[in-house]
């Protein structure tokens, strides 16, 4: 359970223990060159690089066998099969060869375009989908450090855009001040919301899970109410569900001029992967969550205040879920927004902070690949008609298999980590909470 | 933890008997009262409200019954507050507020607001068709609700009861339509809750990964796969691969002739009676059955069930096969029952609200039924008041039960307990 936090950050950002990574120990002689190589070339396919690299090739592979099974020019020439098995294999590449290479030229880099400017619009736009979703990420993840399972991400996300988007239309305040005033404004909206299941964790033990999912029911009808009455958050005028544009003052800036979507929600995003980093690793607080993670009794022994840590915890899961809220209504969707302002992005951050190890920067990676995913998989329905859902397949299955290593291994041969076949799954590590305490 | 230091003379036993007793019922049905109280008072309606008893094909019509709006109300906050006001008494004497009590006060409350609701306005309210619709809304949520029951009590926590739902769904539609059989789709459904729970076993047993990761992937996975799935090949084909033939209504002999809820209850198709016995024998099959006792016996200390000789791998993969198959039938009500035809995401997360029951359940079956009804009864509610155009927008109306089940799992349930061993895999020493 801890390559996930391995595979994401190497840098040793993650407080990963190293008991289970195996190869590092016994080092103490130094080996001859010959054995040195041999243990380091052990060392990088028994890790969690090589883990990450061939869940995300099996992935990849699922999805290539679901495209071509579904592609029309595939099944037409497997009927001629045995007459002409060329055929088949030549439109089998080229269905799944074509909605790859549309993937990439969405998400990465678009080869076919005549400028740089326009090359690398797809990275922006990566960068761009990904910003909502580290911020939602590390919401969750923090929930999860602190051994809560923040499912509400949806809520906290519409409340905070709500609340947002209402500053952002409605007040008449100077240039960069508005921005400041609706941004926090968002942010504080997200955390009461979560706050609300704190709190009720907290003073009468009522299951998280029950209260952010009924929450994110709450949410969304009186979201939907505030937008369809007039004089509340619906544009005037109008009998849509849909809310005035922004006010020009609390519009977040472009970073690259007005060709690129990608906005300054992004640098706000990355401070919050700093932040969390530092509240998780280096404050007493961050301590209190991850002790309350792990353990809920001995941090009850130890002297921490569980009950205030338990809100505390679900407050600041709800501000960084509130950021993603406040860059979809001040960064991205500018021009006035209706209840489907949350675009999944609440659920997606379930997977992202899974993937991402619960740690900062597995989740500001984890994100941008989902980012990636995300704009590249609008081209390839685009381009090739190949349905966007096929991105969650292959993103779920990415999960999947990076959680399971053993079965990753045992498909590419890998050698286990330490050869002892058996080890205790170092639970934790991941800062992912346990399901029982998940589920008591 | 004393017990295993030698006793000495200054250790005095003390024999105390502690009764906790919680407040939060009373606070909860205060809160409750007052706030309709508040209503009535901003929100004042004149005029009768009617309650529509018979339905069509009755042998013995029922009158309908018409009651002055705003008095009833009035009348059920009174007996709201006598009822508040018990509970703190027994409260105060140190005893516990019976599950009854609350209970009760709930449905009269419930009866004020409809009188409210329907006051002054033409239209009636259908009881018959509010009972009926509520059932028929909570059988998939009861399904997957018995599922995440039976797979939590052997240890495995089942986050994937929506993505079960919705493979059951897909498959009981394609499958159908292919058979034209609705038998044969229930049976498709079947296997694919199973084929989706063996994936869950697969990595959350075998491979000891995190069951909440693996259960929120699964959804996930599902979602994907069905919407591809569909968007890929069903809406092309749509007549041959996505038109089910649906499970007709039969009437049960007279059990569907009383008045009321003989119509709503008994006059329904197959799978709604396989829910009426699927909660008492998933009941008896855990509580009183050698396999229910070594499932919970897994579910709450493996090592002890390992010591005397369960297999615990073994007995955790056959719950959760069970689990499958019955949240799977959950599935094949969307598209046998329900309506004839897959859409994409069409269980719209009705596997989290059955995981929500599970919870308010206390992993119990019965009352994880009991608490997916109430969710299909709150869900079909807002189509009742929108008859009697309720005051209220339609929004708050559909909010209610969302708002009502955080006053339950915070007033009246309050600390549930998992099992002890549940989302915890299991290593032989």
């Amino acid at each position: 359970m801890s390559e996930p936090t391995r595979a994401a950050a190497p840098a040793g950002a993650a407080p990963a223990p190293a008991t289970d990574t195996g190869g590092t120990d016994g080092g103490a002689a130094t080996p001859p060159g010959d054995r040195r190589w041999h243990e380091a070339f052990a060392r990088i396919v028994s890790g969690g690089w090589a883990v990450s690299l061939g869940a995300v090739v099996l992935a990849i592979l699922a999805g290539s066998v679901m495209i071509a099974f579904t592609d029309e020019a595939v099944q037409e020439s497997a009927g001629y099969f045995f007459a002409r098995p060329a055929d088949t294999f030549a439109a089998i590449g080229q269905a799944v060869g074509g909605a790859y290479a549309a993937l990439f030229r969405g998400a990465v880099w678009n080869y076919e375009a005549d400028s740089f400017a326009a090359a690398v619009r797809p990275l922006t736009q990566s960068l761009t989908y990904a910003t909502p979703l580290i911020a939602a990420g590390l919401g969750v993840a923090v929930a999860f450090r602190a051994g809560m399972f923040n499912i509400g991400g949806q809520g906290q996300l519409l409340v905070s855009a709500a609340a947002a988007g209402w500053v952002g239309f409605a007040f008449d305040l100077p240039v960069g001040l508005h921005l400041v005033v609706a941004v926090v404004v968002g942010i504080l909206a997200g955390a009461l919301w979560a706050g609300i299941a704190g709190l009720l964790k907290a003073a009468t033990g009522a299951h998280e899970v029950i209260v952010t999912i009924m929450l994110n029911y709450i949410a969304f009808y009186l979201l939907s109410y505030l937008l369809a009455t007039p004089g509340l958050l619906q544009a005037p005028g109008s009998a849509n569900p849909k809310t005035p544009a922004m006010a020009e003052t609390a519009v977040m800036p472009g970073l690259l001029g007005d060709r690129y979507n990608l906005h300054v929600g992004f640098l706000l995003v990355l401070g919050a992967v700093v932040l969390v980093w530092w509240l998780l690793n280096r404050s007493s607080l961050g301590f209190g969550f991850r002790a309350l993670g792990e353990n809920a009794h001995a941090a009850r022994v130890a002297g921490i205040d569980v009950r205030r840590t338990t809100v505390l915890a679900m407050g600041v899961a709800g501000a960084l879920v509130g950021l993603a809220g406040t860059t979809q209504v001040l960064g991205l969707i500018t021009t006035g927004f209706g209840a489907d302002i949350d675009a999944g992005v609440g659920f997606d951050a379930i997977t992202v902070a899974l993937l991402g190890g619960s740690s900062p920067v597995g989740v500001l990676l984890a994100g941008i690949l989902f980012g990636a995913f995300k704009a590249g998989g609008s081209s390839m329905q685009a381009l090739e008609g190949v349905p966007i859902e096929i991105v969650l397949v292959v993103q779920s299955l990415i999960v999947l298999f990076i959680a399971a290593p053993p079965l990753v291994r045992a498909v590419f041969r890998l050698p286990q980590p330490g050869g002892r076949a058996r080890r205790r799954p170092g639970r934790g590590a991941t800062g992912t909470p346990t399901s029982q305490e998940v589920a008591a | 933890m004393t017990a295993t230091l030698a006793p000495t003379p200054e250790d005095v036993v003390q024999h105390r008997t502690v009764t906790v007793v919680s407040r939060k019922a009373p606070i909860a049905l205060g809160v409750v009262t007052a706030l309709f109280a508040l209503l009535l008072l901003l929100a004042a309606r004149a005029g009768d409200a009617t309650f529509r008893l018979a339905s069509e094909g009755d042998l013995v019509a029922l009158p309908d019954v018409t009651v002055p709006g705003t008095a009833t109300a009035w009348v059920c906050v009174a007996l709201g507050a006598a009822g508040t006001a018990v509970a703190a008494l027994l409260v105060a004497r140190g005893r516990r507020v019976p599950l009854w009590l609350s209970l009760v006060l709930a449905v009269v409350l419930l009866f004020g607001f409809l009188a409210w609701a329907a006051a002054g306005s033409a239209g009636d309210i259908p009881v018959t068709r509010l009972v009926g619709g509520s059932v028929l809304l909570a059988v998939p949520i009861v399904f997957g609700a018995l599922g995440g029951v039976v797979g939590e009590r052997a240890g495995v926590v089942n986050i994937a009861i929506e993505g079960q739902l919705l493979a059951g769904a897909f498959c009981a539609a394609v499958a159908g339509t292919v058979t034209g059989s609705p038998w044969a789709g229930l049976l498709a459904a079947v296997v694919a809750g199973v084929l989706v729970s063996l994936v869950l076993g697969v990595f959350a047993i075998t491979y000891r990964v995190n069951q909440v990761i693996v259960g929120v992937v699964l959804n996930v996975l599902v979602i994907g796969l069905t919407s591809f799935l569909y968007s890929q090949v069903l809406v092309p084909n749509a007549e041959t691969l996505n038109a089910t033939t649906r499970f007709s209504r039969i009437a049960i002999p007279l059990l569907a002739d009383i008045p009321v809820v003989g119509p709503a209850l008994f006059n329904q198709s197959v799978v709604v009676y396989l829910m009426y016995l699927a909660v008492p024998a998933i009941w008896f099959a855990l509580a009183r059955t050698r396999w229910g006792l070594r499932l919970r016996a897994v579910g709450e200390h493996p090592k002890a069930a390992d010591t005397v000789g369960i297999k615990v791998g073994r007995t955790r993969y056959l719950a959760l096969v069970v689990a499958g198959a019955i949240a799977g039938v959950g599935g094949a009500f969307y598209t046998v029952v329900s309506v004839s035809s897959f859409g994409k995401e069409m269980t719209a997360g009705a596997g989290f609200i059955a995981l929500a029951a599970v919870i308010f359940g206390k992993w119990d079956p019965v009352r994880a039924a009991l608490a997916a009804l109430l969710f299909g009864f709150a869900s079909n509610l807002e189509g009742a008041l929108s008859i009697v155009g309720a005051p209220v927008p339609s929004q708050f109306m559909l909010m209610l039960p969302y708002v009502v089940t955080i006053f339950a799992v915070a007033g009246l349930v309050g600390r549930s307990r998992a099992p002890a061993a549940s989302g915890q895999p299991y290593v032989k020493e």
